[in-house]
């Protein structure tokens, strides 16, 4: 079992290089090969599992690209082609991000698609856009914020389930959002941020969307991986009994969590007003369920206590090249949606086989 | 039942026990905490599977392979924990999973009902309703309809779990006789309690089982002096190894570093005053359920007083915040290590780490390395095995994992360290070792503050021993100046015996 993980470790980051983020692997594999030989093992031990997952959707991944290959060669391959997978990736894959750290630390937000939603249109409106940019960007964070500090406060500190509370959050969120805009779509005229959206800004061909979420996930990694926040997101999903008596404040751990959350969902709420060149109501519809099910396919157990970044944007890379190789096939959008199901019901049993051989 | 074995990671829970019921009696079967009880009678339930013996059933060989195979020969076990459905009907938890149908769907509510109604009258409660919803009963109530859920399967055998443990003297008086009327039926009870006046008034014969061992079969429940039944419970087959206290000095004792000052919850404990000097164990004599946990964790601010307070060298904690405890210098190794004390996903290092991160971080970004080199140091000064730090901690033996969270406060550099139940699940064999790396710590300078219902545990320990008796302490002594026997009279009789 251990020699093709180890491997796996140093096939990761080239079957990665598509999607930019460097995998935990390549950090694990660079830190350990400094230590002594007898001391790597147990890091090896613990890294094993994620690589293992990590390398099944990465497997999933390559039979995507080569269905996309076989069916549509010129179309799928195309760089345009693979700049709109990535693109479309990005927005909910920055939501993606903040949904693995609340589900690692064993709570749920269903709300992020109407904070998106909200974060969107309060970010567009005319006042707003008199600010221009920083004007745009600044609304879109401060409502993510806003909301998730709602969020946090009902969960952590006003003992409301994270399921209730960020299911009523989802209701007024997107009812505020409709009473913002009337259901009218509200175009962007501010041009700084319109170009951010055109071949021009490419940077190496690389679309500053997907930059942002490139970013977005290097940091998250960081933070869940390398840091204390991480590590007490960890504690408290794994055993939020235990991490509080061994001292933790698990009610401003979860205040923060749900904060980061609604950071996430501000910053996907901007790419999306970049993306669209406009802001509405109906927008983020259903990242809530996709950023879930990117996060549980990924490799983040639902129940809490541990969660994969890399997992993460894996998933969301999976269903968004979905997404895009039966559309260039002309397919309909139930079949996707059958598609999708039958991952996530495969990615799960999967999980819970290797989680059982784990334990035992 | 007979040399029925059963064996848990790191910990052989049953050893060879013997127990055999005669039907129409009531069976009482003894023991201290952790002796076992609790594991036999799930092995007799079908809800873990023994590894070794034999278990005969009206003179035949079975194998109980789940609780429906138990509860289909007619063994029903009611827990501590009652296994009611609290938003169904009386009469809908009697019958749940065998529900009287037409069809084989349609429930017969009305004869549901009036079969429940019978069932409570045998019983002598034909004041419970049968329409009623389970969460409205009082927890005595509820406990009679779970014991009339056993009858409504034709059981006979009853296994009861400590029923007593949450009953009014009035209720136990009422259970007692309930019980009557179903031996009356010739139906068999296994009766479990810690109260041995209770097992004096309805027990027929007595089994003990001490260290996973039977040490008495069949006794007569009534004839039995209680001493010899103490004698039974707390003889030892293995001599534990107590580490020697220092020798007293007569320099003037140190200033206490934990003081407890008329600290109280209402409905758990009464006002509780307490001093804990640096170098000093003192332990917490009680039996489950006086309190003791309640009281450390309510000094541990994991629990809100009701009233008084705590102070570490002098400064009161804010009550009701374990940050602040922990800040102060207070460390819990708490009684359901698995359920309140581990990360059981997480390796070794990060569980002994995790009350200190702050320690190898700089603005929140941890130094992995130096992580792991401290919580190693930590380990192996407390010679916790395996020794390597990477490992999954729920692979360690219960004593190791013990050891894991002493070295997370032993990292931590906590000054006070409040033990609950420390060698709970730890293999006989380890608990020496843990016994002198408690000692040590307190050689070292620690305050320790030790709750255990295992009484030469606490006498072989501490230097001083309180003696919880239903949320008050009855007695303060030096632990030398006391024994077994008088310790057990105090918790379980509330006065000494001549």
């Amino acid at each position: 079992m251990k020699q093709p993980a180890s491997e796996a470790q140093h096939g990761g980051p080239d079957a990665a290089a598509t999607s930019e983020p460097p995998t935990p692997a390549t950090t694990a594999s660079s830190t350990s090969a400094a230590r002594s030989t007898e001391e790597k093992g147990g890091w090896r031990a613990l890294g094993l599992r994620l690589d293992v997952r990590n390398l099944s959707l990465l497997g999933v991944l390559a039979a995507l690209i080569i269905v996309g290959g076989i069916t549509k060669p010129d179309q799928f391959l195309d760089t345009n082609n693979l700049q709109l997978v990535l693109t479309q990736a990005s927005v909910i894959g920055v939501v993606t991000v903040g949904m693995t750290f609340v589900i690692t630390s064993g709570g749920i937000d269903l709300s992020v698609g109407a904070i998106v939603a909200l974060a969107s249109v309060w970010a567009t409106t005319l006042a707003t856009q008199e600010y221009g940019f920083a004007g745009i960007l600044f609304t879109a964070v401060v409502v993510g914020l806003g909301c998730g500090l709602v969020n946090g406060l009902l969960i952590a500190y006003g003992g409301m389930v994270p399921f209730i509370a960020t299911l009523a959050m989802l209701a007024s969120a997107r009812g505020l959002a409709l009473q913002l805009t009337d259901g009218k779509t509200q175009i962007v005229t501010v041009n700084s941020v319109l170009d951010l959206g055109i071949p021009d800004s490419y940077i190496l061909g690389i679309p500053p969307l997907v930059l942002v979420f490139a970013a977005v996930t290097v940091i998250g990694w960081l933070v869940l991986n390398r840091t204390t926040f991480g590590r007490r997101t960890v504690a408290v999903g794994g055993n939020a009994e235990a991490a509080r008596l061994a001292g933790i404040d698990v009610r401003r751990q979860r205040l923060y969590l749900y904060l980061l959350s609604g950071l996430c969902c501000g910053i996907a709420a901007f790419l999306l007003i970049i993306l669209a060149g406009s802001g509405q109501n109906t927008n983020g519809n259903l990242y809530e369920l996709d950023a879930i099910a990117a996060a549980i396919i990924g490799g983040t157990l639902l129940s809490g206590g541990r969660g994969t970044i890399v997992g993460s944007v894996l998933g969301v890379l999976v269903f968004t090249t979905i997404t895009n190789i039966f559309a260039l096939n002309n397919l309909q959008s139930d079949v996707q949606q059958i598609a999708k199901g039958a991952i996530i019901v495969a990615a799960v049993l999967v999980q819970r086989r290797t989680l059982r051989n784990g334990e035992a | 039942m007979s040399g029925i074995t059963k064996i848990f990671p790191g910990v052989r829970a049953l050893d060879g026990v013997d127990l055999e019921v005669q039907a129409g009696e009531v069976h009482c079967l003894l023991g201290q905490n952790g002796a076992g009880k609790s594991t036999l009678i799930k092995v007799l339930a079908g809800a873990h599977q023994p590894d070794g013996g034999v278990i005969t059933w009206q003179g035949e060989e079975v194998t109980l392979k789940s609780p429906v195979a138990a509860m289909k020969l007619g063994i029903a076990t009611i827990y501590q924990e009652l296994d009611l459905v609290e938003g169904l009907s009386v009469a809908e938890n009697i019958f749940l999973g065998h529900e009287p149908t037409t069809a084989g769907f349609v429930v017969r509510g009305r004869e549901a009902r009036s079969s429940a109604t019978a069932l409570l009258k045998r019983l002598g409660h034909p004041e419970i309703q049968a329409h009623r919803p389970v969460g409205s009963l009082s927890a005595a109530q509820q406990q009679i309809v779970s014991m009339a859920r056993a009858l409504s399967h034709d059981v006979r055998l009853i296994v009861m779990d400590e029923p007593s443990a949450a009953l009014d003297p009035d209720e136990v008086d009422n259970l007692f006789r309930v019980v009557a009327t179903l031996t009356a039926d010739n139906v068999a009870v296994i009766y479990i309690s810690h109260r041995l006046e209770e097992i004096r008034r309805i027990g027929d014969r007595v089994t003990v089982i001490k260290d996973g061992r039977t040490v008495a079969v069949a006794l007569p429940a009534k004839e039995t002096p209680t001493r010899e039944v103490v004698a039974l419970m707390t003889g030892r087959n293995v001599e534990y190894v107590f580490p020697e206290r220092p020798a007293p000095t007569t320099a003037a004792p140190a200033e206490p570093v934990l003081r407890v000052e008329g600290l109280a919850r209402h409905g758990e404990f009464e006002p509780v005053d307490l001093e804990l000097r640096p170098g000093e164990i003192v332990g917490l004599a009680g039996l489950v359920g006086s309190g003791r946990s309640e009281i450390l964790e309510t000094i541990y601010g994991a629990r809100k007083p009701s009233a008084g307070r705590v102070l570490v060298n002098g400064t009161p904690l804010r009550p009701g915040s374990v940050p602040a405890a922990v800040r102060a210098g207070l460390g819990l190794a708490p009684e359901e290590r698995k359920a309140q004390g581990l990360l059981m996903l997480e390796s070794v290092t990060r569980n002994v780490t995790v009350s200190s991160l702050s320690r190898f971080a700089r603005i929140g970004w941890l130094d992995h390395s130096a992580e792991r080199a401290e919580a190693r140091a930590a380990t192996r000064e407390l010679s916790l095995r395996p020794d390597n730090p990477d490992v999954p901690i729920r692979t360690l033996s219960g004593g190791n994992q013990q050891k894991a969270v002493l070295a997370r406060w032993l990292l931590r550099g906590c000054r006070v360290l409040l033990l609950d139940e420390p060698t709970r699940g730890v293999d006989v064999g380890a608990r020496a070792e843990l016994y002198a790396v408690i000692r040590r710590l307190a050689d070292e300078g620690l305050a320790v503050l030790l709750v255990s219902s295992e009484v030469p545990e606490v006498l072989g320990l501490a230097d001083r021993v309180l003696v919880l008796r239903e949320g008050r302490i009855v007695h303060r002594a030096p632990a030398q100046e006391l024994d077994e026997h008088r310790v057990l009279d105090l918790v379980m009789e509330g006065s000494p015996t001549p």
